[in-house]
């Protein structure tokens, strides 16, 4: 399964992301988890990464569909402080660098 | 359980509902056990005396032994042996990456689940939520039915039927009635057109 590309953040730092991501890229994925609602992911991807509902939508029809997307990109620190909002809502997310 | 409406008042955003007695006895047990398994997780640790004096928390390495916590503390890194310099550095970051996020995370969820058991209504009836405590309210709900999940077995393909007498059978038809819950919850939390 071809991974779809790792996704610009929209937040004020998304600069330094962009540097970090060239030196040490990492990425933050999602996996698919039987409990967890369509709705309720769309809503934590909106809500966390400030994504517009198409994309956010989007990334969740990819983990439903696909098993897993990856939902941010960035510095390892980025990645863990993502990874750390996504368990707090409840998600299944690791973090990986991306090779 | 009543509908969820979201309505725009002059001071911000409100999603109103209702419950019966039974269902705010339930949500306030099962939320109730929620936090103790967390403080539970919190406290398997021995007192750490230089975390107390810098007010730095320090989680646990070791993720927990049960599939429910389990579930609701997974791994940050998801598979040592890809790591590129091996298992073991894997393992390790893996471990690290647990002690230094885990306690915010325990945090978050409790916080979480406090907020909902604050906002219940008392001992029934109608009540309104700010978009903040609604937030607050999926994402409890959210952890009960990922414990609920880890206990009933929850596959692919959704929760399996059981008969009526199956010791499990309470559990499922509450795991259900969250999902009902929640899903209605989140609907009045997206619609902001």
């Amino acid at each position: 399964m071809v991974l779809g590309a790792p996704v610009a953040r929209t937040s004020p730092a998304t600069d330094v992301d962009e540097v970090a991501a060239l030196d040490s890229p990492w990425v933050t994925i999602v996996w698919d988890d039987p409990v967890n609602l369509m709705t309720y992911v769309t809503y934590v991807f909106q809500k966390l990464f400030g994504y517009s509902e198409v994309r956010a939508t989007e990334l969740m029809m990819q983990v439903h569909t696909e098993g897993r997307a990856v939902v941010s990109a960035g510095s390892r620190e980025s990645m863990e402080v993502d990874v750390t909002k996504l368990h707090a809502a409840g998600l299944w997310a690791t973090m990986q660098q991306d090779h | 359980m009543r509908k969820w409406k979201r309505v725009n008042t002059s001071s911000g955003v409100r999603i109103k509902s209702g419950l019966e007695a039974h269902e705010v006895t339930m949500l306030r047990n099962l939320v109730g056990s929620l936090v103790e398994m967390l403080d539970e997780r919190e406290s398997s640790l021995p007192r750490d005396e230089l975390a107390e004096l810098t007010g730095m928390k320090i989680g646990p390495s070791q993720a927990p032994d049960d599939d429910t916590m389990r579930r609701l503390l997974p791994d940050f890194y998801h598979d040592p042996a890809q790591h590129p310099d091996g298992r073991a550095a894997g393992e390790s970051l893996n471990g690290a990456l647990r002690s230094l996020h885990e306690p915010t995370i325990v945090d978050a969820k409790r916080q979480a689940a406090q907020q909902l058991l604050d906002s219940l209504p008392h001992p029934a009836g109608k009540f309104e939520l700010t978009e903040e405590q609604a937030e607050a309210w999926a994402s409890a709900i959210n952890d009960v039915r990922l414990a609920l999940g880890a206990m009933l077995d929850i596959g692919p393909d959704g929760p399996q039927r059981l008969s009526p007498d199956h010791p499990m059978a309470g559990h499922l038809e509450v795991y259900q009635w969250l999902t009902y819950l929640q899903e209605y919850l989140v609907l009045s939390l997206l619609d902001e057109r």
